[in-house]
């Protein structure tokens, strides 16, 4: 297995394709963030982010 | 429902704290005095145990581990059982815990000083320290997980968050960096070599700073900052926003100190982006600190311990509006190698760590004590100190590391270097000497501080064991109508720590696999061989006497430094170095091409600049090395070092390791006869011969026909 990454990867000819998958890969799950976070319930938050304030 | 009674423990709370702050001072008067030593080198440098290059990593390592180490256990002990209403869910694994955390402490106080060390910076410490690290980490990992898991909060608060990531990223980051080959029970090689060891080094080192000094404390702030203000945190949402986009970028930013070395350019790049893109998270996360005080700006002037938590968040926001700067190559091109990085490190350290871990201390000690703080007027003292000990320290530093990084790029109009080296580094000494005044202070309030919390303690008595009520968690959960899956992870923490696990891996993964496995990566150059046994045996003395504190091996193609160092460094040279030797900081030269081109000096002058470095170049800030002419070289362990490097895959022929002392005296003869020639008379059998031939090993393959 190892050694078939190896191969693929020794012979892979534009590495730039990495800086630009990362960019995309964290632009995706940051756009997940955002969304999940625009459709938490209300009350919810108020009871999560009063935590630290219960005795 | 059936309100349960439980106990909070204290115990251990209140041990990590004693801890934090005894460590704090210890640290930080290491720090003065490494910081004196380049004002008054000859008189404070206390050769061999106590020369700079051996203190440096002691002075890191202890306010790092030992005092922010501490002070995240202090405040998570604290506000885990409270935000998860249970206790910790084991006495005896919290006991170990904490007195394992504190061997590990002095044995790295003992080891560092004698100069057992691995050179990677903030990792320094050797294999049998580093399992010791792995032990404990996971105790606490579980200890706190088992916790997590018997809780009576059905929702985990953000902080829980950053403490989960924390304990997984560090176990992460600590593993993969230490993968050393022990040689023997104090010495061991790395894994990887040359530009892997630094994209790994630097993976490691950007992430200590990340998920050790800021996750585990952006934890604490959403914590003890709405408890010391007593109102919510200014925007919950945002603070989801902050965790999820600061784990993920912060992986991918280790690359940034490695800007115009012989890193590939895609790495660089990636760096330079995910780095400039931490700003936004980072500065998410200081306005919702901030801005959790809205209403409550009266109180500031009043309660010193707002003030403590409003500098340190303020801290948090230079340095990580700083950081993103510093990663732009046009900017990273004067910082880089000055003074300007230390500047930066200690508002993080003293601003942002420090302040954070005095303001929790005076807020939690009066309370777990029964009492009051023992004098608001001492903590008033001690915030005006360390504010102005911050800006001491600070200023001075920025001021002469621009003036300094000028120094290094000046040409004159023939076109020649304007200034020696010698002349920036007699330039910086008495901003080194306002830089430690900086250091007086913040450590004056620091011991003012650690008076205050011990009369506090002595005038209260310890609750132990904090009674405290609390509904069961029903077994059953009802959800909401509507709600949403990450309503689901939010209540299981095991997907969540897989979750986490994920996100910082992919960084990891996509940054650090290419460059092992892409040839292209690292070109390999025929002229460049293994070291001679001589050579190996004296990079370990140079490893083992931390000369890369202050030396770079890693001429950038500027021309300022091509002129200076001679031509720049090449990938390809450092494929036999395990470890990497480049450095991060200039106090002195770069050092890649000691042994070649202008840069070469003869065997006597480094012979007569180790004995007395003051005596050749006026004005030098290097302590002596003496005691290397007297101490003889340990050859039995030349065979173990060879067979190593055949193992990590250094070309010596097989069975070379037999016969490689023989060379080793042949070379080490040819070097004390030329000696001879300039009247110094010294058996070859020192150590101070095997650190020559090394150093005129330096640069010189690439120029061999």
């Amino acid at each position: 297995m190892y050694s078939f990454i190896k191969k693929y990867t020794e012979t892979m000819q534009d590495i730039n394709f990495y800086p630009i998958f990362s960019l995309l890969v964290f632009v995706a799950f940051f756009v997940g963030v955002l969304w999940y976070v625009k459709v938490m319930d209300k009350e919810e938050v108020d009871a999560i982010k009063n935590l630290p304030l219960e005795q | 429902m059936q309100v349960e009674s439980f106990q909070y423990d204290n115990k251990t709370v209140r041990n990590f704290a004693i801890a934090t702050i005894i460590w704090g001072v210890v640290g930080m008067t290491v720090g003065l005095w490494i910081a004196l030593q380049l004002v008054f080198p000859t008189v404070l440098n206390l050769q061999p145990y106590f020369n700079f290059g051996r203190l440096r990593p002691l002075h890191t390592n202890a306010v790092i581990f030992a005092f922010v180490g501490n002070g995240i256990f202090m405040g998570v002990y604290y506000s885990l059982q409270r935000l998860l209403k249970t206790r910790m869910f084991n006495d005896t694994l919290s006991k170990i815990h904490f007195w394992g955390w504190q061997l590990i402490i002095v044995a790295a106080a003992i080891t560092l000083p004698l100069g057992i060390t691995t050179s990677k910076e903030y990792a320094e410490l050797e294999w049998p320290i580093d399992i010791a690290i792995t032990i404990i980490w996971v105790i606490f990992g579980f200890n706190m997980f088992a916790t997590i898991i018997k809780r009576r909060e059905r929702h985990l608060y953000v902080a829980v968050w950053f403490y989960i990531a924390t304990f997984v990223t560090v176990a992460v980051l600590h593993l993969v960096n230490s993968f050393e080959l022990p040689i023997s029970l104090f010495k061991s090689y790395s894994w990887y070599a040359g530009v892997q060891d630094a994209l790994v080094q630097w993976w490691y080192g950007h992430n200590a700073v990340a998920f050790f000094l800021t996750t585990p404390y952006l934890g604490l702030m959403y914590y003890f900052m709405p408890k010391a203000a007593n109102r919510p945190v200014f925007s919950y949402k945002l603070s989801i926003i902050h965790f999820w986009a600061l784990i993920f970028l912060y992986i991918w930013a280790g690359p940034h100190h490695l800007l115009y070395t012989a890193l590939p350019n895609w790495a660089q790049s990636i760096g330079i982006v995910f780095s400039f893109m931490l700003i936004f998270p980072s500065w998410g996360g200081m306005i919702n600190g901030l801005l959790t005080l809205r209403g409550a700006w009266d109180s500031v002037r009043e309660d010193v311990i707002l003030k403590f938590m409003v500098v340190a968040v303020t801290a948090y926001g230079m340095s990580t509006f700083e950081g993103p700067m510093l990663s732009l190559k046009s900017i990273n091109a004067v910082a880089h190698f000055t003074d300007w990085i230390i500047a930066h490190v200690h508002i993080g350290g003293l601003g942002w760590n420090g302040m954070l871990t005095f303001g929790i201390l005076y807020w939690l000690i009066p309370r777990i004590y029964k009492t009051e703080l023992y004098s608001k007027k001492l903590a008033n003292i001690h915030f005006w100190l360390a504010t102005l000990g911050i800006l001491f320290y600070a200023i001075p530093m920025y001021w002469a590391a621009f003036q300094q990084a000028s120094m290094w790029k000046q040409f004159t109009e023939s076109g020649q270097l304007k200034y020696q080296f010698l002349e920036t580094v007699t330039y910086m000494r008495p901003f080194y000497a306002m830089r430690s005044l900086g250091g007086v202070l913040y450590l004056s309030g620091a011991i003012i501080a650690m008076v205050n919390i011990f009369k506090t303690i002595g005038q209260g008595t310890l609750v132990a064991n904090e009674d405290a009520q609390a509904p069961a968690l029903e077994k059953t959960y009802t959800k909401h109508t509507g709600e949403h899956w990450h309503r689901w992870i939010e209540r299981r923490p095991t997907p969540f720590l897989i979750l986490s696990l994920v996100v910082i891996l992919i960084g990891g993964i996509v940054e650090i696999v290419p460059t092992f496995l892409i040839k292209s990566n690292i070109p390999t150059i025929a002229s460049v061989k293994p070291y001679t046994p001589l050579e190996l045996q004296g990079r370990d003395i140079y490893v083992r006497e931390g000369c890369y504190t202050c030396h770079s091996q890693m001429i950038r193609p500027f021309r300022s430094e091509t002129e200076r160092y001679g031509e720049y460094s090449k990938a390809g040279e450092f494929v036999y170095d395990h470890p990497f030797q480049w450095g991060s900081k200039r106090t002195g030269p770069d050092l890649a091409r000691e042994g070649a081109g202008n840069l070469k000096k003869s065997n006597a002058w480094h012979f007569n600049h180790m004995d007395e470095p003051s005596a050749l170049s006026t004005g030098s800030v290097m302590p002596s090395y003496s005691f290397l002419i007297d101490h003889e070289l340990d050859t039995a362990t030349t065979p173990l070092k060879i067979n190593a490097m055949i193992t990590l895959g250094v070309p010596y022929e097989k069975g070379y390791a037999q016969i490689a002392n023989q060379d080793l005296m042949a070379q080490a003869k040819i070097l004390t006869a030329d000696l001879k020639k300039d009247g110094i008379e010294v058996a070859p059998s020192k150590e101070i011969i095997a650190l020559i031939a090394y150093l005129q090993r330096l640069g010189t393959d690439i120029s061999k026909k």
